[in-house]
């Protein structure tokens, strides 16, 4: 508890304006570019078995050897407005190049940004969550800077007034990687356009621009440098992607690049409070591939320093590479890029009342931080609750379940287990499922009224998984329902040890756990209706009386 | 009936002219009952608009007739004013026979407020039938995929565009030598440049090459042309009009402006384009009256139509550096004003001298951002190159002109870490100070007044290798876009120059969206201007 304490304060040693924001840290366009490219390039393999643990061991080793690593992340999150920032055009991934554009978002003379409303109720959605503090007037800036994917020689951002600030994320790591709370702090959040995409040709002669994406709307939240090993930064990225998920403000989807990460990696002896010269990581696409290169970055820095050679940790990007599992240097940073950045002009200030932040205070959904306390509250073991609250369908079905009356315990068995498997093995998703959390809950009900056993139950539950229905149904038409005639029963039980005289001596000469044996010829003569309960009682009434 | 005034015969003694009675150019309807040539006694300009309209309505002339009578005029005038880099003569003809076939077939409801009205529209303005290239070399040939918002509502009103206006590239510039196509010259002296950058569309309305035209004004560029080619020219209040469809240059001081040979036709162009469009959000939801309402004809005026109008002339602007003709036109004018009933005082704006050089910081700032876009990847002019900074670096290069650059490199330096705070901040420190002090006049003065530049229109290459000569002549508009308010221009006198002196033009600077008090009061002086004319000479002889 000490530990989970002393790792919810937030880091307040270091002053704002180092703290890893603008300047220092956004990307040159040339980065953003190329990043994109390897990004698609980059075929993802399955995440190589045990690496996580493996690295949070050496993570954690390294620490012993008295250094520290400090983290920090810079999120894109893509909101999925139904049109993009400053135009109405839509936006579809994948989607012709140059199919969703219009003068607007390419940069054709004359034309002016209008600010979609919907991205600043996103925007507050996502600052709520954040716990943050909401600017109640923000304003538009230019970012000004050239490449041919940003179609006005300007990006629309939020400089010094962003919409929202001074927040955090709660989170529990995985049991699995040792556990316990987390609170990491987040510097700001604020509103920007994406740029568009440029596509290389294979003979490098030529590149082409599609400017689908230029305009989408980006919601950039910046940490502060709270998160100290790789599977900590994973874990508040996936936190950011649940919250945008539970919101329903985004996809997530890092794939696609709806959710893109940018780590800043550093490392000290512990015990010394400034940082060290800090590195920028890209290219990560998945949450796995983001713990494993901070935790290869946190091992070459420390490694340097034990060599005697931190010189040799210099400001730059290094893209990680998933193939050899390793960083490498894209580029060096040289001096702190200009963006120049004023105020836009074509845009008014965001004012917001707080009847409208207060509507969208109420308007939120439980968030998965409340999810995980209150199934923590019902008795469910930390496995669970992470299991059950980190996924919305996953949690909106658990809940649901619950509504319907079933027992908690039991629900969560069900749902984490023969459900889960069944899903995995069938690669569904849960709300592809036709189960529905009332026939679940029904399912509980007759197994602890009896109606029918936990094994026909399993049965039931692929049926209804692959092919939906009711319980009620599946027992009928299956004639599935459990035999609770003690009459029936007891005529079973002598049928069966009046055709096993062998066995039935054996047990009597002292072989008392034949009585399984019997139990099981029973059950298959009822074809696993006989009630378990009943079964044993009568069977075992049976081999002593007689 | 006001009795006839006799202030404004100071202002004649500025001209050179013969004591033989001036030829006037009028209104269409009367040119074809009585052409140009007839010797008409000087009076108040009548609408051009008004008296299309009643031709079309009564069916005394066809808007292929009316048509047809700019396009002839605008074919003898043009090779020596220049005024357009586009005309859409064939486009404009068929216009107006749709127009015709649709009165025709139709009747009076296809008469819109503008129909069968020839509009000149300044080239930075989005035209989608007609090539749009902000006088840049970057843009030549480019084709816009939709109208500007103030062309569409014009279009929709019946006008029908006639062509595509001269100006200093991107709008930068006072006196339309800075467009890469070509020199506009002013109607009234072809040594002499008609101003700028709306040059084209000031000249071509002095010229009557078209009935109205659009403009710009981010510095002056609508109200400082107009003052030297003698026409009305509108600045609205920054938002009256969308900017949807205007090339940017300091999006914050850009306003979409007209111009007209009459107060009346100005202020029925107002009422078409002004209004809030979803497209531009700095546009204002603010009531669009219809400006002409307020328009009194002179025989309905009374004796002191002015009366209760406190205007207050700006001491500033009278001082040094400014033409002595221009100065005395301008005092003329005030006691005009006088006689019509308006009390006249002095009025100080202790930060007016600050807004120069504040204005060139904000808007060069703001262009830098603005123009690159113009940065050959998209559309325009492309040089092909074998890396990107390279592409980039010569398209823009070769593309912009010379005062674009330096604007460009100036903007980029006031924004630039470690000086952002020293200009630009510092500049909107400044911006702040001169909306105050207009604020604080305006609460005791219903319309200040001032000269619309500090001199008549000045020779062509005068000017061209003094830059800062040239930013010194926007001391008297500057500071309006600064603090976003409406002004409007009225030529009031002449001063000596060209075969019959060079016209100079009256500002009137009022509230936000007091445009129709600035009309009124511009329509009444301009009414009971009596024995001038601003009609160019050049005219007389055609």
């Amino acid at each position: 508890m000490a530990l989970t304490l002393l790792r919810g304060i937030r880091t307040q040693a270091l002053p704002r304006a180092n703290a890893g924001l603008f300047c220092t840290t956004r990307l040159s366009p040339l980065a953003r570019f190329t990043t994109r490219v390897e990004g698609v390039q980059t075929t993802s393999p399955k995440a190589a078995p045990t690496s996580i643990q493996q690295a949070a061991k050496e993570a954690a080793e390294q620490k012993m050897q008295g250094f520290e690593a400090v983290i920090g992340i810079e999120t894109h999150v893509q909101l999925s407005t139904l049109t993009k920032a400053f135009c109405s055009c839509p936006y579809d991934y994948g989607s012709q190049p140059n199919s969703t554009v219009c003068p607007t978002c390419m940069g054709h003379p004359g034309t002016l940004p209008v600010l979609n409303a919907k991205v600043v109720e996103c925007a507050v959605k996502v600052a709520l969550a954040l716990n943050c503090e909401v600017s109640m007037t923000s304003k538009f800036d230019r970012k000004q800077y050239f490449y041919p994917d940003l179609p006005k020689g300007y990006q629309i951002s939020q400089f010094d007034i962003p919409i929202a600030e001074k927040g955090y994320i709660d989170l529990d790591l995985p049991v699995e990687f040792g556990g316990g709370h987390r609170r990491f702090g987040v510097t700001r959040v604020h509103i920007e356009e994406d740029a568009g995409k440029l596509l290389h040709s294979e003979s490098g002669n030529y590149s082409q621009v599609d400017l689908n994406r230029a305009g989408v709307p980006l919601l950039e939240i910046v940490s502060e440098p709270d998160m100290r090993t790789g599977i900590e930064a994973a874990e508040y990225g996936a936190e950011v992607q649940r919250l945008v998920r539970y919101l329903g403000v985004g996809n997530g989807n890092m794939q696609e690049g709806s959710l893109r990460c940018d780590v800043n990696v550093s490392v000290r002896p512990i015990g010394q409070s400034e940082f060290g010269t800090k590195v920028e990581i890209k290219n990560m696409n998945s949450f796995n591939e983001i713990s494993r290169a901070i935790d290869y970055e946190i091992s070459r820095q420390i490694h340097l320093h034990k060599e005697s050679q931190a010189d040799q940790i210099v400001q730059e990007t290094r893209l990680w590479n998933e193939a050899s599992q390793k960083t490498f240097t894209m580029r060096k940073k040289e001096g702190l890029a200009d963006y120049r950045y004023f105020p836009e002009p074509d845009l008014a200030e965001v004012v917001l009342t707080s009847e409208y932040v207060d509507e969208i205070r109420n308007s939120l959904p439980e968030l998965p931080e409340a999810k995980r306390r209150r199934y923590e509250n019902m008795g469910l073991s930390m496995q669970d609750v992470i299991f059950l609250a980190n996924d919305d369908n996953v949690a909106h079905f658990f809940d649901s379940t619950l509504e319907h009356g079933a027992d908690a315990k039991l629900a969560a068995n069900w749902i984490m287990g023969d459900m889960t498997a069944y899903l995995k093995d069938e690669k569904l998703s849960i709300h592809e499922s036709k189960l529905t959390p009332l026939e679940l809950s029904e399912m509980i009900a007759s197994i602890k009224n009896g109606t029918i056993s936990g094994k026909i139950a399993k049965e039931i539950l692929v049926e209804l998984i692959a092919k939906g229905g009711t319980v009620k149904s599946v027992i009928e038409e299956k004639d599935l329902i459990q035999i609770a005639d003690p009459a029936a029963i007891v005529a079973m039980v002598d049928k069966v040890l009046a055709d096993n005289p062998k066995q039935l001596e054996q047990y009597r000469a002292g072989k008392t756990k034949l009585q399984g044996y019997f139990a099981g010829q029973v059950m298959k003569a009822s074809k696993g209706k006989a009630s378990p309960v009943l079964l044993n009682k009568i069977l075992g009434e049976k081999l002593k009386g007689s | 009936m006001p009795p006839p005034l006799q202030a404004h015969r100071m202002l004649l003694s500025h001209r050179r002219i013969s004591p033989a009675p001036r030829r006037r150019f009028t209104a269409v309807s009367s040119l074809s009952s009585a052409p140009a040539k007839t010797a008409v006694a000087p009076g108040p300009p009548p609408s051009s608009i008004l008296s299309i309209r009643d031709s079309l309505l009564s069916g005394e002339r066809t808007a292929a007739d009316i048509t047809s009578e700019y396009l002839s005029r605008l074919r003898r005038t043009e090779p020596s004013v220049r005024s357009f880099i586009h005309v859409a003569d064939a486009a404009a003809e068929r216009d107006a026979e749709e127009l015709d076939r649709r009165i025709a077939s139709g009747g009076k409801d296809a008469v819109g407020p503008l129909a069968g009205v020839l509009v000149g529209v300044k080239d930075n303005l989005c035209t989608v039938d007609m090539p749009s290239t902000g006088g840049s070399r970057i843009l030549d040939g480019f084709q816009p995929a939709y109208d500007a918002t103030a062309v569409r509502r014009l279009r929709d009103a019946g006008a029908i565009v006639v062509g595509k206006t001269n100006l200093d590239e991107f709008g930068m510039g006072s006196t339309t030598e800075g467009s890469a196509y070509q020199v506009t010259k002013n109607p009234w002296d072809d040594s002499r440049v008609p101003g700028g950058s709306s040059g084209g569309s000031a000249s071509a309305v002095s010229a009557r090459q078209c009935v109205v035209s659009l403009g710009s004004d981010t510095g002056g560029s609508v109200r400082q042309p107009a003052s030297f080619c003698g026409v009305v020219g509108l600045k609205p209040t920054y938002g009256r009009v969308s900017r949807f469809g205007l090339m940017a240059y300091a999006s914050s001081l850009d306003v979409v402006g007209c111009f007209g040979s009459s107060v009346f036709d100005t202020a029925t162009m107002l009422s078409v384009i002004a209004g809030h469009d979803k497209m531009d959000s700095t546009s204002s939801s603010h009531d669009v009256p219809d400006y002409r309402s307020d328009l009194v004809s002179l025989n309905l005026l009374e004796s002191k139509p002015l009366n209760n109008l406190r205007i207050g002339i700006v001491q500033e602007t009278l001082g040094e550096g400014v033409d002595t003709g221009v100065i005395s036109s301008i005092k003329a004018a005030a006691s005009h004003l006088e006689q019509l009933g308006s009390v006249v005082e002095e009025v100080s704006l202790p930060s007016f001298s600050l807004g120069l050089p504040a204005y060139y910081i904000l808007a060069s700032s703001e262009a830098s951002s603005n123009l690159s876009r113009y940065d050959g990847i998209r559309y325009g002019k492309q040089v092909s190159a074998d890396e990107l900074n390279e592409l980039y670096g010569d398209s823009r290069a070769s593309g912009l002109g010379h005062e674009v650059k330096m604007r460009i490199l100036m903007g980029t330096y006031a924004l630039s870490a470690g000086y952002y705070d020293a200009y630009y901040k510092r500049a909107q420190q400044v911006r702040t100070l001169v909306k105050k002090s207009f604020e604080e006049a305006l609460k005791r003065y219903d319309v200040l007044i001032s000269p619309a530049a500090p001199s008549a229109a000045y020779k062509i290459g005068e000017k061209t290798n003094d830059p800062l000569a040239m930013y010194a002549g926007d001391i008297m508009t500057v500071n309006v876009n600064l603090a976003g308010l409406p002004a409007l221009v009225v030529p009031c006198g002449f001063v000596e120059g060209g075969s019959a002196g060079l016209p100079v033009g009256l500002q009137m600077i009022g509230s936000p969206f007091s445009e129709g008090n600035l009309l009124r009061v511009g329509h009444i002086f301009e009414q009971t201007l009596q024995d001038v004319s601003f009609v160019p000479p050049m005219l007389a002889d055609l």
